[in-house]
């Protein structure tokens, strides 16, 4: 046997032993698998002897019953956070309601100012939408969180000037789950009369929200983060008072002129039935899921040089996110190939960049570069949670093992002393 | 990450993992940044003709990077220290089949022999 083939199945072989065990799945926040009686839903409105219809046609019931099923799951977005089905506009997804919030209210408000306030630790739909209005000539002000993660009012305040039109605050961070303020930014926006988005891909369904009183303008949502589908989300875009904004895609004028395309009858569907089940769930799940979390904290911190990141307070219940510190994150995803997680540590380039999130936290380098995001979710077990411990503690050992850090930290030598040579 | 078979193999079996005592016949090379993600530490042991008789490494960095500076212990040693210092990165990425995106995890490890090298000739002229 050459050794090319003899390569080659030892290749399969291993690639068999992995399919058959299958990773336990803690990435929750990069998505969620969509809930089967999501499924079920969204399977009526797709195959040739269903509602698959196009909800703008008007002429025939195939189009009536489409426009049923979309009006119906309108208010089933609506309900979860306390809107008017009227203030829902279907989007693919919270990149593209982002999108077409900040840029569509940019725009709109040219005159009256071209100053943008929001975080460095947004997500880059908010962040690249920012950078784009800066090429197009705006000023956008990235403010730095507090250490925990959240923003400082006073130092947001500040931040604020006469020409600011748009303030775009996401409700929780997708990586280190913390809830920000989003009442009191908004009253402070209210005062100023500067319209006010927040990113809630990462809150809706886990957080309650009740957008009838909070003082917020605009607000992104994604229905694949809570067990629908992925390529659908929406915008809540406010009537009362109205709030105006430039559309981004034009067309066929559907969603009022906002957002132009044919509905997705069947992904709109699936999304309002996640909300409608999240709605109805989100109490009893939530404590199930800060009782699993509390588990694997509990289960890991007592290990040496470990670091919650965020704020533990103010928090979801299915995030956690730890540095272990001297650990290399890539590597450590690599010990932990058994659980699908993510790092922060984005080991993909010549220079490699720890996640900016957390550098916007203030956290130095080498705790930046060990960070692991575990979000838990619907279907995350207890047994799961202690199979994870157990595997964390066997690679987190195994690699300070072999850690020139670790070693140097043992001794008493402080890294910072050292005179590194940057590559 | 999709990682070839022998950056696993050494990932999973990391060998000659270790430390030498400081001594007159140990050089050291400590090359990389925690900023940069990944520091090598290798350490070799040479004996009175010239050559490599014992090989060790601590590596702070990606699956790479460890499978890198594993690698190169297993070649250094028995080598002497002009042959040594023939080792080119390009053969490491070769032989580990290593992704663009990790070339510097070779040229690392090409940079941690040669420092450990002329730390060892340094303590031989004082
Ligand atoms: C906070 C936040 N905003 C926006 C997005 C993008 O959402 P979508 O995948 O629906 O475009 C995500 C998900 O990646 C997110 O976590």
């Amino acid at each position: 046997m050459s050794e090319q083939t003899a390569n080659k199945s030892a290749a399969s072989n291993s690639a068999a032993a992995k399919a058959k065990q299958k990773p336990i799945y803690l990435d929750y926040s990069a998505t969620t698998p969509i809930d089967e009686r999501v499924v079920t839903e969204m399977l009526k409105y797709m195959g040739p002897d269903s509602h698959f219809g196009n909800p703008a046609s008007r002429s025939h019931s195939f189009g009536w019953d489409a426009e049923a099923a979309v009006e119906e799951a309108r208010k089933q977005v609506a309900d979860l956070v306390g809107a008017n089905p009227k203030e829902i506009v279907f989007t693919s997804g919270a990149t593209e309601s982002d999108n077409l919030a900040i840029k569509g209210v940019a725009h709109f408000n040219q005159k009256r100012g071209k100053h943008i306030v929001t975080c460095k630790t947004e997500h880059k739909a908010v962040l690249d939408s920012c950078r784009q209005l800066e090429r197009e000539g705006y000023e956008v002000t990235y403010l730095d969180p507090m250490p925990n993660g959240l923003i400082d009012l006073k130092v947001f305040e500040d931040a604020l000037r006469d020409d600011t039109t748009l303030v775009s605050i996401m409700h929780v961070n997708n990586e280190i789950g913390v809830i920000q303020d989003i009442a009191a930014i908004g009253r402070i926006c209210r005062d100023r009369k500067i319209i006010f988005h927040v990113d809630a891909a990462q809150s809706a369904g886990k957080v309650d929200i009740n957008l009838d009183v909070l003082p917020v303008d605009l607000m992104s949502f994604s229905a694949h983060k809570i067990y629908g589908p992925k390529g659908i989300g929406a915008l809540y875009v406010q009537r009362k008072p109205r709030v105006r904004l430039e559309a981004q895609m034009h067309g066929g004028g559907h969603e009022r002129g906002m957002r132009s395309g044919t509905l997705a009858t069947h992904q709109i569907v699936g999304m309002g039935e996640a909300f409608r089940i999240a709605k109805q769930e989100m109490t009893a799940e939530n404590e199930r899921l800060l009782k699993l979390r509390n588990k694997l904290y509990d289960g890991v911190k007592d290990i040496e040089e470990v670091y919650v990141n965020g704020d533990m307070e103010h928090r979801i219940a299915g995030n956690l996110n730890i540095s272990f510190n001297y650990v290399e994150g890539e590597s450590l995803l690599m010990a932990l190939n058994n659980l699908a997680i993510s790092s922060g540590s984005a080991c993909t380039s010549a220079s490699l960049e720890p996640s900016y999130v957390l550098r916007a936290l203030g956290r130095n380098d080498e705790l930046a570069h060990s960070s692991i995001r575990f979000t838990i979710g619907r279907y995350t077990t207890e047994e799961e949670i202690d199979r994870a411990i157990e595997n964390i503690r066997v690679a987190v050992e195994k690699l300070r093992n072999l850690s020139p850090l670790w070693d140097m930290y043992k001794e008493g030598i402080d890294l910072n002393s050292i005179e590194w040579a940057a590559h | 990450m999709a990682y070839g078979e022998k950056v696993l193999d050494h990932y999973e079996n990391p060998r000659n993992v270790g430390s030498f005592e400081n001594a007159n016949n140990v050089g050291t090379g400590m090359v990389g940044a925690p900023a940069c993600g990944d520091v090598m530490k290798l350490q070799i042991k040479v004996n009175d003709n010239g050559v490599i008789e014992d090989a060790v490494f601590k590596t702070y960095g990606c699956g790479s990077a460890i499978a890198s500076s594993s690698l190169l212990t297993e070649w250094v040693k028995g080598k002497t220290l002009a042959e040594a210092r023939q080792i080119k990165n390009t053969q490491i990425a070769e032989e580990l089949a290593l992704p663009p995106v990790k070339i510097h995890c070779s040229v690392l490890a090409e940079d941690a022999i040669n420092a450990a090298i002329a730390d060892y000739q340094k303590k031989q002229t004082i």
